[in-house]
């Protein structure tokens, strides 16, 4: 009887995070002002993408919508993947000729169980922003042997590159070079460097620590916060308790940044342009931007989340039989200096 | 140990009955934490004294950022040592329910825009609004815990699944960042007050809370519910509502966790805003010595397990431990504080003591 | 040994700290019998039994099983199973979620390669052999609680067991699911197993068993042949009452004079409960003192508990000084003004890891409300008043009441209801299991309340405590009020033969 009551109630719990699930989608979908609101972002960060949206805005010839099964991570995880999600959302819709099913999670197996399902229900394209790189040949294989073809964002896989038709990923050891280079042009007499990692062995984490540790700056301290803001501001406080100096937070994504500012406004560490410290951040969140127009912070580099409409243009290429010239499509990312960046930046940029 | 046995009459006459053998734990456990500070580097325990960005005094140092850090993790212990006591279990939940309230406040605060200029609804009715619906959620596990006998790790899974997604629903799933200054000092400082605000917040909770116990049944029910459910009921309570009651209360804990969580940042992040905090606060009650399978209970041992674990988790932090490795060092702390105050390891102890005892008076 | 013996214990000794549950008892069971084992709390029953099944080791005295020439060892439960003794519990210990047959066969020796279709047909034919209605392959959760303990006595059975013990099988079965499991007892004493029957229902023993062994207080009282022994005879074997010596019936009894036109404190009318007792009738006036009597599992406790509000109440009423109350709850109970001292001090009485302070002052702080709390000058002040008024002796009021003695525990529940000043109390076994000075002291107490105008119901298992200070006695049988005695009829005699059922 318990174990019945509790199946019941556990079926009711499923049902309800599913139900917030929709309302979350109709929310986001609901306000019709947001959908070209992207879209202006999206053209921007590319010219060669214009083209490619305007194609898209045109129901595909034949009437018969194309079939994408897209596996993502988690939207809530962070304001990139929300930025992300609402981008493929926004672009695999009907009107553009899709009929698009998506799946979450943060977890490698429950990808690959959607993966398998999507298979199953026979899509005509898989996309996949897989959340370990590893254990994805096998449904890989059953996918290609479907006639499924598959097309990867935001993250690569260890895993044979005839077994995805493209692969469209920021490079982020270039994200953190251009940082880097960036910081070396300040010309400080001093570099003292509280270096605040992502998720250790996340392809983020390795690109953008990699630059750094390369530069042979002095770091002070090397802590991995786990993308989290409230472990930063831990991290920076400690330092602050300890009393040693530094003169510049690299902090691997924004929200770790503002972590670590919390921490630095509490002790009264000035920081941003012209001032003791130099706060550096990823991702180029709108709120983070904002900060750097303010001047609070001095950097932040750019993960382009915007990969629906390379996604799009590709699609329509191998519709018409267009062969794929080159299988890794890195995106363009921009690095942000607080001294010249303008409004207009920050509602083109800002995720 | 042994020296303490011996010296027990004089320890005992000099310090009465404020000692008890239940909040011995978490005391020798800070003092080792203290002592093994104080080897390694006795600047740990220095303060300074400063002007922080808005021109306000504060105080400063590793002391400061324990009393700072560890002000959830204490509220959270109040309550998390009630459902204990009374239910036998804990609710793993807390953390995916600070994601709610914490949304719940910042949605009330922005309103439809996540980036208002000015606060669309004063600061104490978002916290009110938070608190009735954290104590909603909080009564959803108590119906399951006390009503439907659903053990309560696994009743309280179900929030713990889905909580930070009902959090990122009721903001649309949008970042709101609330630029008001008085917003942070909740988890900041007040000027003009050099300590942290968050501390004053905790001492606040734990005074509301020693009121309670104090000037209501609380403890009393609680505790009886805990020990003996059947004989409870005999004496004309209702143990499943006192079980109920101690889960809406551990949602209004909860509530006032949140207001200092995102006040720190004056932001949210649905998936890591106070992510393990739960298993933290659990191991406060464990560390405070008091039964995980409920019954007897004693807050001020729990609160003080909550400043050990800060204290740990400070320490690690000084000394350059790997965070990721951090919970690896706190179940090694773990482990060996929880054998020690097991039954067994203490009536081995305590026949130990009692023979030296005979061999002294011999 | 006997010739027909399958088993046989001789001067079986077992002591507990402080007690000594089992001294120098002899059992024999012969195949083919079906043997009753009886006697009232702490007789040594259970202890007898957990000795036979390994559960507990024995301090002296020897075991013989048929076929083995040397007394034999048993020290675990495993080993009594090997040596042919198997227990078929009241609760069910097989797994529900299993199929009849994978229950029949789970456990035993070479089921590592186990053969499906083999074990399917081998239980079929079982259960065939024993007229057991149920299928191999169902869940035997899917079955009937009766059919359950049968698969429980086939499965037992047929891992050859010499001797089987039916530990109150019929507690939980209705008339007809008895019925069943008689006549599988009976088949299988013509197979010539020997059965050990535990029950407390009489009119079962009589329907079924060929033999009785009376146990009493760790003693054994004899072995009779069940035509040798009339029920009254066993109620008062049982109860350690000799009904030939005419010397008890010294007509000294309680008399209660009730005042012309007194209207009872409490008064019930067809009450009834899920504790599992048909309706019943009660009522007490102001200042007597009437109690419940019966064998233990006759329902006595259970009544008691009714008007407590303590089980699910499920028809009657009751009335309080005529007006009909409505008592759901223990705590409408003590609203009004109802006390109840409950039979299991452990488990329904004491608050273990609570002091003494608060287990005293508990009843009455849960009746003054949740925001009243008593000061501590005040719990200390009641506390200090009962423990100098009882006598209960403990270090302080601080003491947890789990590390004082059984009577003084006992003294602390019966302070706690004192303290609530009840108009009727009820005292569900006050004297279990403490010293004999405590359980004089708690009877003169009774009298002393009564005398000063509480009402009170008092439940013994001894019959002269109940004659010493009851005066009117309710008997119960198996789950019913079976009659009322009170004047001339308050005598040993006459309590047994109501209890045995009338005959004489």
């Amino acid at each position: 009887m318990k174990k019945k009551l509790l199946g019941t109630l556990v079926c009711i719990a499923m049902v309800s995070s599913m139900l917030v699930g929709c309302g979350s989608t109709a929310a986001t979908e609901a306000p019709a002002t947001e959908a070209p609101a992207t879209e202006e972002a999206a053209p921007t960060a590319d010219a060669a993408t214009e083209a490619a949206t305007e194609e898209a805005a045109a129901p595909a010839a034949d009437g018969e919508l194309i079939k994408v099964g897209i596996i993502n991570n988690d939207p809530n995880e962070s304001g990139y993947r929300t930025a992300n999600d609402k981008d493929m959302k926004n672009m695999f819709t009907e009107e553009n000729g899709y009929e698009a099913s998506f799946a979450y999670s943060l977890k490698n197996d429950e990808q690959i169980t959607a993966a398998q399902k999507f298979i199953q229900d026979g899509v005509d394209y898989l996309l996949l922003s897989a959340a370990d790189t590893a254990g994805w040949d096998s449904v890989l294989q059953d996918a290609a042997d479907a006639g499924v073809r598959v097309i990867l964002f935001d993250r690569t896989i260890d895993a044979d590159e005839s077994l995805y038709e493209a692969s469209i990923v920021s490079d982020m050891a270039k994200e953190g070079e251009t940082a880097v280079e960036w910081l070396k042009s300040q010309g400080l007499d001093e570099y003292n460097v509280i270096h605040i990692q992502g998720v250790m062995g996340s392809a983020a984490q390795k690109g953008r620590s990699g630059a750094l540790d390369a530069a042979g700056f002095n770091i002070v301290t090397q802590q991995t916060a786990e993308w989290n803001a409230e472990k930063a501001q831990q991290i920076v406080q400690s330092v602050i308790d300890s009393g040693e100096s530094f003169n510049v937070i690299y902090a691997e994504n924004d929200d770790m940044a503002k972590g670590a500012v919390a921490a630095l406004d509490k002790a009264n560490i000035s920081h941003g342009v012209g001032k003791d410290v130099i706060v550096m951040g990823f991702d180029c969140n709108k709120w983070a931007l904002e900060e750097l127009l303010a001047q609070n912070w001095n950097y932040d580099g750019q993960c382009n989340p915007f990969q629906a409409s390379y996604i799009d243009s590709i699609i329509k290429d191998i519709q018409r039989g267009k062969a794929m010239t080159e299988k890794t499509i890195i995106m363009d990312e921009k690095g942000f200096d607080a001294t010249t960046i303008t409004q207009e930046d920050v509602d083109n940029y800002g995720i | 140990m042994q020296t303490k046995k011996a010296n027990k009459l004089t320890v005992s006459e000099l310090f009465g009955k404020l000692l008890s053998q239940q909040i011995f734990i978490p005391i020798a456990a800070l003092l080792l934490l203290a002592i093994f500070n104080l080897i390694a580097d006795p600047s740990f325990y220095k303060i300074t004294y400063g002007i922080n960005s808005a021109g306000a005094p504060v105080l400063s140092g590793y002391l400061m950022t324990i009393l700072d850090y560890g002000s959830e993790l204490a509220i959270l212990a109040v309550g998390m040592t009630l459902v204990t006591a009374a239910s036998g279990g804990q609710d793993i939940s807390v953390g995916a329910t600070i994601a709610i309230a914490g949304s719940v406040i910042l949605r009330v605060l922005c309103g439809t825009n996540s980036r208002p200029d000015t606060l669309q609804a004063p600061i104490i009715v978002a916290f009110l609004v938070a608190c009735v619906v954290a104590m909603i959620f909080g009564a959803f596990n108590g119906v399951l815990v006390a009503y439907f006998k659903i053990q309560p790790m696994v009743a309280t899974l179900i929030l713990f699944t889905a909580g930070r997604s009902i959090a990122a629903w009721i903001n649309n799933n949008e970042l709101p960042i609330i630029s008001d200054p008085v917003f942070s000092y909740f988890g900041g400082f007040i000027p003009g007050i050099p300590i942290p605000t968050p501390f004053f917040i905790a001492a606040a909770v734990v005074a509301v809370a020693a009121l309670a116990l104090k000037f209501t049944n609380l403890g009393l029910y609680t505790q009886a519910v805990g020990i003996n459910e059947s004989s409870s009921r005999l004496n004309g309570l209702n143990p499943a509502f006192i079980k109920f009651l101690s889960f809406v209360i551990l949602g209004l804990c909860v509530a006032v966790a949140a207001l200092i969580k995102v006040s720190r940042l004056s932001s949210i992040n649905y998936s890591v805003i106070a992510k393990d905090i739960e298993m933290d606060a659990i191991l406060a009650v464990a560390l405070g010595g008091n039964a995980l399978s409920g019954g007897k209970f004693n807050l001020t041992a729990s609160i003080m397990g909550a400043y050990v674990i800060q204290f740990l988790t400070t320490t690690l932090y000084k000394f350059n431990v790997q965070s990721d490795a951090l919970p690896a060092y706190k179940a090694v702390v773990v482990i060996f504080l929880v054998v020690i105050s097991s039954s067994v390891v203490r009536d081995y102890l305590r026949n130990i003591g009692s023979k030296i005892s005979k061999k002294g008076v011999a | 040994m006997k010739d027909k013996a399958v088993l046989e214990m001789k001067n079986i000794h077992k002591n507990f700290p402080g007690v000594r549950a089992l001294q120098g008892v002899d059992f024999t069971l012969c195949e083919g019998e079906i043997h009753a084992l009886m006697g009232e709390n702490g007789a040594g029953k259970s202890t007898l039994i957990k000795v036979l099944t390994g559960v507990y080791g024995k301090d002296e005295g020897q075991i013989f099983i048929k076929g083995r020439e040397d007394e034999i060892l048993i020290k675990s439960p495993e080993e009594a199973q090997k040596a042919g003794i198997s227990t078929v519990y009241q609760e069910i210990t097989l797994c529900l979620n299993l199929t009849v047959a994978e229950n029949m066969f789970i456990g035993r020796e070479n089921n590592v390669y186990q053969n499906w279709e083999k074990m399917n047909t081998d239980t079929t034919k079982i259960l065939k052999s024993l007229d057991i209605q149920a299928e191999a392959t169902q869940e035997l959760g899917s079955c009937s609680i009766a059919v359950q303990q049968m698969v429980a006595i086939a499965r037992a059975v047929d891992m050859e067991c010499k001797v089987l013990i039916l530990d109150e099988p019929t507690s939980s079965l209705d008339e007809q699911e008895v019925e069943k499991l008689f006549k599988l007892m009976r088949d299988l004493r013509a197979k010539g197993v020997g059965i050990i029957f535990v029950t407390h229902f009489l009119d079962q023993v009589y329907e079924v068993c060929d033999k009785i062994t009376v146990l009493r207080d760790g003693k054994l009282v004899g072995e009779y042949e069940i035509n040798d022994l009339p029920r009254v005879k066993l109620v008062s074997k049982m109860l350690g009452k000799d009904l030939d010596e005419k010397t008890e019936e010294s007509k000294k009894y309680r008399i209660y004079e009730k005042k012309s036109g007194a209207v009872p404190v409490i008064e019930t009318e067809g009450l009834y409960s899920n504790g599992g007792i048909k309706p019943f009738d009660f009522n007490i006036y102001k200042g007597e003192v009437n109690g419940f009597t019966g064998l233990l599992g006759s329902g006595r406790s259970e009544c008691v508990r009714a008007i407590f509000g303590a089980d699910g109440i499920l028809g009657g009423t009751m009335k309080k000084n005529g007006k009909t109350v409505k008592i759901t709850k223990p705590i409408d109970a003590m609203k009004n003004g109802i006390g109840y001292l409950p039979e299991d001090r452990k488990v329904d009485g004491i608050i273990g890891d609570l002091s003494v302070r608060d287990n005293i002052i508990f009843a009455l702080q849960v009746l003054r409300g949740f925001f009243k709390p008593f000061t501590k000058a005040e719990a200390n002040k009641f506390a200090d008043e009962y423990i100098k008024l009882l006598g209960i002796k403990t270090a302080s009021a601080n003491t947890p009441i789990k590390s004082l003695s059984g009577g003084n525990q006992q003294k602390c529940i019966l302070a706690r209801w004192l303290l609530t000043n009840p108009e009727y109390l009820i005292l569900d076994e006050p004297t279990r299991g403490i010293d004999i000075g405590t359980k004089t002291e708690i009877q003169k107490l009774v009298l002393k309340l009564a005398g000063e105008g509480m009402s009170i119901t008092f439940i013994s298992s001894e019959i002269d405590e109940m004659l010493g200070t009851c005066s009117r006695l309710v008997v119960m049988r198996d789950r019913k009020v079976v009659g009322e005695l009170s004047g001339e009829e308050l005598s040993q005699s006459m309590i047994m033969s109501t209890i045995a059922g009338g005959e004489k």
